[in-house]
C-alpha cells in the first residue's frame, strides 16, 4: 500500500498562528473576536464574508488561509475533527429563544452544525470534495489517519486536509495539516500527535 | 479491499419499537406525521413525528438501567439494544461503535432539565452509549448535518477496509426540539401540514424524532435476509453556500457519479433512487437537476420524508434501512404526500406502492454546509 505525507501543518491557540512550526502572528489580545480580528487584518487577507461567520468558522476560516496560501490541488477532503461542535453558537441560538423577547435568528441557526465551517473552507477554496467532521472527547490521530488514509488509497480524494478545530466558551484550538503523496512528515499517528502538541 | 454488508437493524419511531413496525406502517402507506400542540417547543402547532416519550421510557427500562439517561439516551439505546443482542456479537476490541446525531442532547441546554451541561457533548453521548454496551473502542461520533446518517455507513466501511475494525454498530437519532423547530420556523422552511416531496403544492419540511442502528460488517456469516453490500459511496461538497442548496446540483451530482463508478454499475443497474426530498422548494429542485444530470430521470424514486418527516442525523441512516427491507420485499413504496410533479426536470417519483423485483438501490442526502451523500447498495441476501 501507498504511504502518505504531511506536507504542512499549522496551528491557531494562545494568541499565536504558527505555520509548520514558525510563528507567523502573535497578538495580546485576550478576546478571539478581536484575536481573529487582527489576525486578519495582518495577515492582508480580503474576504468580506468572514465577518459574517461564527467563531468556529472563523478559526477555521483563518487556519485554512495560512495553510491554502500557495496550494493549487483542488480535489482535497476535508476530515476534521473537535470536542465542543458548534457548541459556542449553540448556546448563543438557544439562549435567543428563551428570555422575554424570544427570537430565533435564522442567521445565527445556520451556523448550529460543526460541518457549516468545512462548507466557509469549502466555498473560500472552491473544493468540491468529500467532508466529514468528527467529534472526540480528545484529540484522535488514529481516526483522523485511517478515514484521510482510505479516502487517498481509494482515489477518492488526491489530498487531505485534516486535524482539529475546536471553539468553546472562548477558548480555541485549532491544528490543520495537509496530506499528500510527499511531505516533510510521515502520516503516522506518532507524528500527527507530535505535530499536534508542537507549539 | 473487504467487501462490507449492512446486517441486523433496528427502527425506533412512532410507528414502534422495531424495524418491521415502520416498514410495516410505510409499505401500508400510512404516515406517521401529526400535528402537535406543544408550546413549550414552538408557540404554534406543528407538524411532526414524535415518539410517546412515557411509551420509550418503558421500553428502555427493559435494558436494565442503573442511572438515568436523557430522552435521546434511551432512545439510541433502544435502537441499538436489539441489533447487539441479534448479531451475537461479543463487543471486543474488532468491534466499532459510530454515532450520528446532529444536535445529540441539545435539549440539555434547558434550564429545567435535571442532567449536568457537560451531558450536552457530542462525544459524553458517545461515552454513555459505549459505557452502557460495554463497547472496548470509544464511540465515534459523526456530526456532518442532514448526510451524517448516510455518511455514517460510509465511514463504518471506509474503517473496516483500513483494517480498523471488522464490524461496526451505526446508531442515529435526533429528538424533535425547541432548538431545531425554532430554527426552521425562523428560516420559514416548516410545514404546517404533512410534507410532500417534489410536489408542486410542497410548503417545507417537518421534523421527525426517531432512532437506527444497522450493523456493518465484513463478516459473510452475518448477512441476514435484507442484508446488502455497500459498493459505492461518495460525498462531495457543493462549494455554494452554506444554508441554500447548488443550483446545478453540483456536489449531489458529483457525489452519485463517484458512487458509481467505485460500483462498478452502470446507471441502468439502479433500480430505485431513495431521495433526500426534504419537501423544500430549493432542495427538491436541486435533487431533481442533479438527478437528472446523472442520467437518473426514469428510475423510480421516493422520499420517506412524507411517512417519518426528517429525522436529521438518523435520516440517511433510516431511509438505508427501510431501503434494504423494501428490496428484499421487492416492493417500490409510494413517495407519501406526493400528487403533481413540482420540480422543472422530470423524475420518475413512485405515486402507488408497487410490486417489483429490486436488486440495487441509490439512497442519497444533501445538507447544511453544501455537503451531499450518495451511496450505492446490492441485494444479497438469499
Amino acid at each position: 500500500m501507498e504511504s502518505y505525507h504531511i506536507q504542512s501543518y499549522c496551528h491557531i491557540r494562545d494568541q499565536e498562528i504558527s505555520l509548520n512550526g514558525t510563528s507567523i502572528f502573535k497578538s495580546g489580545e485576550t478576546n478571539f473576536a478581536d484575536f481573529i480580528k487582527s489576525a486578519y487584518k495582518i495577515l492582508d487577507t480580503h474576504y468580506p464574508k468572514f465577518f459574517k461567520m461564527d467563531s468556529l468558522s472563523k478559526l477555521a476560516f483563518m487556519a485554512t488561509e495560512v495553510l491554502l496560501t500557495s496550494e493549487t490541488e483542488k480535489n482535497m477532503a476535508l476530515v476534521v475533527s473537535n470536542r465542543a461542535a458548534s457548541l459556542e453558537t449553540d448556546r448563543k441560538h438557544y439562549n435567543s429563544l428563551v428570555g422575554d423577547n424570544p427570537y430565533a435568528s435564522p442567521a445565527l441557526f445556520v451556523y448550529t452544525l460543526p460541518n457549516i465551517c468545512l462548507g466557509e473552507i469549502s466555498i473560500r477554496h472552491g473544493l468540491l470534495s468529500e467532508n466529514s467532521f468528527f467529534i472526540f472527547e480528545d484529540f484522535n490521530a488514529e481516526v483522523l489517519q485511517d478515514y484521510a488514509d482510505n479516502l487517498l488509497a481509494t482515489g477518492k480524494t488526491e489530498k487531505a486536509l485534516c486535524g482539529w478545530i475546536d471553539m468553546d466558551s472562548g477558548k480555541y484550538d485549532a491544528f490543520l495539516y495537509v496530506v499528500a503523496k510527499s511531505g516533510m512528515f510521515d502520516h503516522s499517528k506518532k507524528e500527527i500527535n507530535r505535530l499536534y502538541k508542537t507549539e | 479491499m473487504d467487501k462490507v454488508y449492512l446486517s441486523y437493524n433496528n427502527i425506533v419511531s412512532a410507528y414502534g419499537f422495531d424495524s418491521n413496525a415502520a416498514v410495516d406502517a410505510i409499505q401500508a402507506e400510512t404516515t406517521s406525521l401529526r400535528l402537535i400542540e406543544d408550546n413549550r417547543i414552538l408557540p404554534q402547532p406543528f407538524c411532526a413525528s414524535r415518539i410517546d416519550p412515557d411509551l420509550l421510557f418503558n421500553v428502555h427500562a427493559q435494558l436494565g438501567p442503573t442511572e438515568p439517561y436523557t430522552p435521546l439516551e434511551q432512545l439510541l439505546m433502544v435502537a441499538l439494544g436489539k441489533v447487539i443482542a441479534a448479531s451475537g456479537l461479543e463487543l471486543n476490541n474488532r468491534v466499532g461503535l459510530i454515532v450520528s446525531t446532529t444536535k445529540g442532547n441539545i435539549d440539555i441546554l434547558e434550564a429545567n432539565r435535571s442532567f449536568p451541561e457537560k451531558r450536552v457533548y457530542l462525544a459524553e453521548l458517545g461515552k454513555m452509549i459505549k459505557t452502557f454496551f460495554g463497547f472496548q473502542n470509544d464511540a465515534i461520533v459523526l456530526s456532518n448535518a442532514c448526510v451524517s446518517g448516510i455518511l455514517a455507513i460510509a465511514v463504518a466501511k471506509r474503517l473496516i477496509q483500513q483494517g480498523r475494525y471488522d464490524h461496526v454498530f451505526v446508531l442515529g437519532g435526533d429528538l424533535v426540539s425547541k432548538f431545531i423547530l425554532s430554527g426552521f420556523d425562523a428560516l420559514k422552511a416548516l410545514s404546517s401540514v404533512p410534507c410532500r416531496p417534489f410536489c408542486k403544492t410542497r410548503m417545507g419540511i417537518n421534523i421527525g424524532e426517531l432512532g437506527a442502528s444497522v450493523l456493518v460488517t465484513k463478516d459473510e456469516n452475518l448477512i441476514i435476509p435484507e442484508s446488502v453490500a455497500l459498493l459505492g459511496e461518495a460525498s462531495c461538497n457543493d462549494a455554494n453556500h452554506i444554508s441554500g442548496p447548488s443550483r446545478t446540483g453540483e456536489g449531489l451530482f458529483r457525489s452519485v457519479r463517484s458512487a458509481l463508478t467505485q460500483s462498478g454499475l452502470a446507471i441502468e443497474d439502479i433500480d430505485y433512487i431513495s431521495a433526500h426530498g426534504t419537501a423544500t422548494q430549493y432542495n427538491d429542485e436541486m435533487e431533481a437537476i442533479a438527478f437528472n444530470r446523472a442520467g437518473l430521470h426514469t428510475t423510480p424514486l421516493n422520499s420517506l420524508k412524507g411517512y417519518i418527516g426528517h429525522t436529521l442525523g438518523a435520516s440517511g441512516l433510516v431511509e438505508t434501512i427501510i431501503g434494504m427491507h423494501s428490496m428484499h420485499r421487492n416492493k417500490l413504496f409510494a413517495s407519501k404526500g406526493f400528487q403533481e410533479i413540482g420540480v422543472t426536470q422530470p423524475l420518475n417519483i413512485i405515486a402507488k406502492t408497487t410490486d417489483r423485483k429490486i436488486d440495487t438501490f441509490l439512497k442519497t442526502a444533501s445538507g447544511f454546509g453544501g455537503c451531499n451523500t450518495a451511496a450505492i447498495f446490492q441485494k444479497v441476501g438469499p
